[in-house]
């Protein structure tokens, strides 16, 4: 993941975004994959793809696998008052970015995330 | 993730250097729990760490609630801007004791 991490943020400051926005967006890249990982993959491992791309003064993060549908609850956040560290993933998400959208692919398989963030 | 574990005034000192990511964050984990058996206060010193995600988090949290049972103490030192906002998004930067230098951890003061 280190070096995803890296070509993540390499392509998010190519997009104009400062190291502060180019680590947020790490960030929930990072964390969207975990959940990719263990959740939606889980012993089974398979791909996914990540795109990151400047849509007007927004940075645009897709992250795309190839397993069965999420269900979209498992995306809301759950309150940290008890420090549990289940849900933390999803809700760091959502801190660092402006949207979290959890969307069907247009070729109808697996389960595609839509993140995007104001590039400053 | 490389570490490093020494002892000064009866506290153990875990030094970790690296990214502490969803790779890492095992073994973090077992050098945590191997330490914590230990039952002394334990300083995390965090200034070779350029990375933590929520499997970090997740490690550093498990070892506070583990030193809260024992009644030691448990605290993180040298926190770089990145690793804080992440700690601070997490709204645990008030709940964990988190010192500037190495010297203000032994030394007891506060966060």
């Amino acid at each position: 993941m280190s070096r995803v991490r890296d070509r993540i943020r390499s392509s998010a400051e190519k997009a104009g975004c400062s190291t502060r926005c180019a680590q947020d967006v790490v960030l929930a890249a990072d964390e969207a994959c975990q959940n990719v990982i263990r959740h939606a993959y889980g012993e089974r491992g398979g791909d996914i793809e990540i795109r990151v791309e400047r849509s007007g003064g927004d940075l645009v993060l897709w992250i795309r696998d190839f397993a069965p549908p999420t269900d979209p609850a498992r995306v809301r956040p759950r309150k940290l008052e008890d420090l549990r560290p289940g849900g933390l993933g999803t809700h760091l998400m959502r801190e660092v970015m402006d949207s979290v959208e959890l969307l069907r692919p247009p070729s109808g398989e697996g389960n595609l995330l839509r993140m995007t963030r104001r590039i400053e | 993730m490389r570490h490093e574990v020494s002892r000064r005034d009866g506290t153990v000192i875990l030094s970790l250097r690296g990214e502490v990511d969803l790779e890492q964050s095992p073994a973090v984990r077992a050098l945590l729990l191997d330490l914590l058996e230990e039952q002394r206060d334990l300083l995390v010193d965090l200034a070779g760490v350029t990375y933590i995600d929520s499997s970090g988090v997740a490690t550093l949290v498990e070892a506070y609630q583990l030193s809260k049972q024992h009644g030691t103490a448990f605290a993180l030192v040298s926190v770089s801007p990145a690793v804080h906002r992440v700690l601070e998004l997490a709204r645990l930067d008030r709940v964990f004791t988190i010192h500037q230098t190495l010297e203000e951890g032994l030394g007891g003061g506060g966060s």
